[in-house]
């Protein structure tokens, strides 16, 4: 089977390229992750797979059905979280479950023999009867995460699951993510999340502007694309010295606001010219995925 | 055109909906058009000699059955509907499953005029209790009143396909549900009015609902049954093709 194969994709609005030309191909029982700034084109590339929109140009192959044309065959086997939560607001969990069973054309029967392991695998066990209304954000994303699984779909479709969530909550949808990866499940994951996404993705793409920057296994990303390690220089002082005197430590430095971020193979000379001024606060760390997407996307705001 | 069964999913999670609230619903539907019958046939009526040869409250019965079974479908497709693509995303939600748009716009489609058709027969059966029916042949009104369901469903679903907000129904409502309620015979015979407007009501589809109501209530037999079957099929029909591709460039591009 092909979870998901996409090639030479282009979407256009009014004449402003969401979409660039993009192609990349999940394999069977791999999280795949979409990476971006706001703006990238991550949830257009989305719609597109799920035949919600209909592409300028390229194909799409999504669970071994082309799309658009068989896109309604296509999301018989595949399971969506959307970005924003849309869970029916009138009714009890069980309910939820139920009637987004029907949608597939699951019997009643069916689908109610499974509401108590999927309320079980989103922790909440026993909440059948319990209103949506009075659901934290972090339960209501993983009953979205369970109605998703209703139809025990080959590909898992999540559209940034853990924007807007507390650390207990993002932590506990990973726990979940991960179990089924375990379990064999394929997953395509979009997020900006870059902790995320070194978390729970065997690969990655990093987009921008419509475009797949690079693409690979996120330890391989930072050992390719970046210096393996980052001395991030604090205070009122620091931009000053970074123009003045981090080139000769640092193979690349960037400020931003009042920090300085020096990019280097080796810290120790650098270390040992910051003990000299007490003044400029530092933090030596390996360099991790947000430097990779930082130094590909830019340090600018996307609004 | 698009279209699946599955468009009876998405009837059977607006009925699942209902049901939680369904005693409250009918009996608030029922409200409105009764103080208007009562209001209006025994207090206006009281001052009328016969109206189009019956009572005056009898001759407001047809009238009042076809206004509320138009007003039920609006909201549901105008108000209701609107919540549920534009406020809560259940309509996004649905077309992550295998449910195509089409789908979903046929299946609220179909509820609105079932729940139409709930509101008007609840009417029938008080205006039956009085006495105002005459005969087993008032039970075509059923299919006559689902019928008008869809017809002002489908019109209301074009406009819920293109409001921006809940304000903009306003102007549906002031604009065309009222005027019509008043100049489709509803209140008053329509050879009441002035020639050119009589012949501007025959585009009126509660005209064509009333037109078929009245003699079936009043147990006459009714005329040009297939002119007015045609209209409101034919609005029905061209109405939800608008609809649909109105929905489509709101959601599909």
């Amino acid at each position: 089977m092909v979870p998901l194969k996409v090639d030479a994709l282009r979407k256009s609005y009014g004449g402003h390229q969401v979409v660039a030309g993009i192609s990349f191909a999940l394999q069977r029982g791999e999280c795949y992750g979409l990476l971006g700034p706001n703006g990238a084109g991550k949830t257009t590339t989305l719609r597109c797979c799920l035949g919600l929109t209909a592409p300028d140009s390229g194909s799409i192959t999504l669970v071994d059905e082309p799309v658009p044309a068989r896109a309604r065959e296509a999301r018989m086997r595949v399971g969506v979280v959307p970005q924003f939560d849309n869970l029916d607001p009138d009714f009890s969990c069980a309910e939820n479950l139920l009637v987004y069973g029907r949608y597939f054309g699951m019997a009643d029967t069916a689908i109610r023999t499974r509401i108590p392991q999927l309320l079980e695998f989103a922790g909440l066990a026993g909440k059948e009867d319990t209103s949506i209304r009075i659901l934290s954000g972090g339960m209501k994303r993983r009953l979205t995460l369970a109605r998703a699984l209703v139809n025990d779909p080959d590909l898992l479709i999540l559209d940034e699951p853990t924007t807007g969530l507390d650390p207990q909550a993002r932590h506990l949808i990973w726990e979940r993510l991960k179990r089924l990866i375990a379990d064999g499940k394929t997953i395509l994951l979009t997020t900006h999340f870059m902790d995320e996404a070194e978390r729970l993705c065997g690969r990655l793409a990093i987009m921008d502007a419509g475009r797949i920057m690079v693409e690979g296994a996120p330890r391989e990303l930072i050992k390719s694309q970046i210096e393996p390690q980052v001395v991030e220089v604090y205070g009122e002082d620091a931009p000053g010295w970074a123009q003045a005197e981090a080139g000769a430590f640092a193979r690349r430095c960037e400020v931003s606001g009042e920090t300085a971020f020096c990019y280097v193979d080796d810290a120790a000379p650098l270390l040992d010219h910051l003990a000299a001024r007490p003044q400029l606060a530092t933090l030596h760390r390996p360099a991790n995925l947000e430097d990779v997407f930082l130094k590909l996307t830019g340090r600018d705001l996307r609004d | 055109m698009d279209l699946s069964i599955r468009a009876l999913a998405v009837w059977r999670r607006n009925f699942l909906v209902w049901r939680k609230l369904a005693l409250p619903s009918i009996l608030g539907n029922l409200a409105d058009p009764m103080i208007y019958l009562f209001g209006l046939g025994y207090g206006l009526g009281g001052l009328l000699p016969q109206v189009g040869g019956t009572s005056y409250i009898a001759f407001l019965a047809a009238g009042t059955v076809c206004a509320s079974t138009m007003n039920a479908a609006s909201f549901e497709a105008l108000y209701s509907a609107f919540s549920r693509l534009h406020v809560q995303k259940t309509w996004e939600a649905i077309m992550n499953a295998p449910v195509s748009l089409d789908d979903v716009v046929a299946g609220e489609l179909l509820w609105a005029a079932s729940k139409a058709t709930l509101s008007g027969a609840a009417i029938l059966l008080v205006i039956a209790l009085l006495g105002l029916t005459h005969g087993m042949q008032a039970l075509w009104v059923l299919p006559l009143i689902f019928l008008t369901g869809l017809a002002f469903a489908a019109l209301g679903l074009c406009v819920t396909a293109v409001a921006p907000s809940y304000d903009f129904f306003m102007y549906y409502f002031t604009l065309f549900v009222t005027p019509m309620t008043l100049l489709s015979g509803v209140f008053f015979p329509l050879d009441q009015l002035p020639a050119a407007m009589q012949v501007a009501a025959q585009a009126l589809p509660l005209t064509h609902a009333v037109g078929l109501a009245r003699p079936l209530l009043l147990g006459q037999v009714p005329t040009d049954v297939f002119g007015h079957i045609a209209v409101l099929t034919i609005i029905t029909v061209a109405a939800f093709a608008t609809a649909v591709s109105l929905a489509r460039r709101r959601l599909l591009k």
